[in-house]
């Protein structure tokens, strides 16, 4: 496990952004990603993902608070008693979203009505306590933070994924619902009940299966297929 | 490591999470309250978003000019279940989803009452359920009592694409304007038809692949409006006099 690798690697000097920083942003993007391979989070993948929109926000919710969590909980590993630490973890990543949820009020209220549900689910989400449990309770503070970083890129980048497929051919759009809706694909104009907007590409009936969670399951399926197919390190010699 | 420290650890951890969140709920309270008023607001002029004057749309108006229209032209309304108005309350304060759960006899009701050009909108809210939690709206009705002039709808949960269609694409409330709620003097309200509307004087386009929340949005326009029926009939009969 690279986890252990780290802890004994950290008692000899440590540099600022090394190769091992790097390597804890860059290996959830592929060779450990969080979705695709660890196979956690995958309820809020299916759940969030008919549009990008949603996909993006909670995306940059979950690297905030998995980063933060994990920097939080890696500066009290040596105080929290082992009895409880499920507990304390918990209440950690549930004051990070109520922020969460108390910022988009104030800064963006439109944005907050939209996605007050996602929020919440963010903890639910496995990933965010799987990294407190594996990473932060035995790693030094800013190499924790990295990891929540990594992990919540490695998330967010499947999430934004799934979402550009689901949404191009579930609703002929990008970015429904946000400040700058693009219309892409969509029913010629005879065909349209909306005849206010107009599409780029004027033929296409939109796909009602890409907008349900099944999909979702799907594209994540043929992802994790064409990542083992090229990728050697994850096919399983056993 | 004793129980003591542990109980000790989850105290101190726990006040201070405590201390830290209403703190900054606390700070952040004002603006989220006037953001929160703006939003609301908007909802309830997006119902008349055909009558706001040349050119003017609800997305494109400023917070302050929300605020402003509310105050000239909006003249706020509470009544009772009986028809009645009811002092001393204004209908922005009356939230619904509380109202939804105190018994029927003691619900109160918000009513906005527009004023553009000489014209009267009546602008009724009204809430109910959809697939997986609660929908809500706010339905302009023309000076006729009978006529709708516009509807915005909004939802807490319903999935993004389907159900969440009734606020994300704006067709849906746009079918609704014109439509009549009474067919041959008897009281029918709106119907939101799976399959296309029959009737197009009373009845509009259901979502496709939503269709629990499409009844979802009739039986909240039934019963809804039919809560106002008192009141209207108590203004119909002053003006035949």
């Amino acid at each position: 496990m690279a986890e252990t690798l780290e802890k004994t690697a950290a008692k000899t000097a440590e540099p600022f952004f090394g190769k091992k920083e790097k390597k804890l942003l860059t290996d959830p993007l592929n060779d450990n990603n969080p979705i695709t391979v660890q196979v956690l989070g995958i309820c809020s993948a299916l759940a969030v993902t008919s549009l990008v929109w949603p996909s993006l926000v909670m995306a940059i919710a979950v690297i905030f608070v998995c980063a933060f969590s994990n920097l939080f909980t890696s500066l009290l590993r040596t105080y929290i008693p082992k009895q409880v630490r499920m507990i304390v973890q918990l209440v950690i990543i549930a004051s990070l979203v109520t922020l969460v949820e108390l910022t988009l009020k104030y800064l963006n209220y439109p944005v907050y009505k939209q996605l007050s549900v996602y929020i919440g689910l963010i903890i639910t989400n496995c990933i965010v306590m799987g990294r407190l449990e594996a990473f932060a309770m035995a790693n030094k503070p800013w190499r924790s933070f990295l990891d929540g970083i990594g992990n919540g890129l490695g998330y967010g980048a499947i999430l934004v994924m799934v979402g550009v497929i689901r949404e191009i051919f579930g609703k002929g759009s990008l970015f429904a619902s946000s400040p700058f809706e693009w219309k892409i694909i969509g029913p010629s104009a005879e065909y349209s009940i909306d005849t206010t907007t107009s599409y780029m590409f004027g033929w296409y009936a939109n796909n009602n299966l890409m907008v349900l969670s099944a999909a979702a399951m799907f594209i994540i399926g043929i992802m994790i297929w064409i990542q083992r197919s090229y990728n050697k390190k994850l096919v399983d010699v056993s | 490591m004793g129980t003591r420290y542990v109980v000790i650890f989850v105290v101190a951890l726990t006040a201070s999470v405590a201390v830290l969140l209403t703190g900054f709920r606390q700070i952040t309270k004002p603006v989220a309250d006037r953001n929160e008023e703006i939003f609301n607001k908007r909802a309830v002029l997006s119902a008349v978003g055909d009558y706001l004057g040349e050119g003017v749309k609800v997305g494109n108006l400023e917070d302050d000019q929300v605020l402003d229209i509310f105050d000239k032209q909006v003249q706020q309304v509470v009544l009772d279940m009986q028809g009645n108005e009811m002092e001393g309350v204004k209908a922005e304060d009356v939230e619904m989803a509380k109202e939804k759960k105190k018994p029927a006899s003691e619900q109160k009701l918000p009513l906005f009452i527009y004023e553009q050009g000489g014209e009267k909108f009546y602008i009724v809210s009204v809430r109910g359920v959809g697939l997986w939690d609660e929908i809500w709206g706010n339905i302009a009705l023309e000076g006729d009592l009978n006529t709708i002039a516009g509807a915005s709808f909004d939802h807490a949960g319903e999935t993004p694409g389907l159900g969440a269609e009734i606020k994300d694409n704006s067709a849906f409330p746009r079918a609704f304007k014109g439509k009549e709620i009474f067919k041959d003097g008897e009281y029918v309200s709106v119907n939101v038809r799976k399959g296309g509307a029959i009737d197009k004087r009373h009845e509009v386009d259901g979502i496709t692949g939503a269709t629990v929340t499409s009844n979802g949005v009739t039986e909240m326009l039934y019963r809804g409006i039919k809560n106002y029926m008192p009141y209207f009939n108590s203004i119909r009969q002053q003006s035949m006099r």
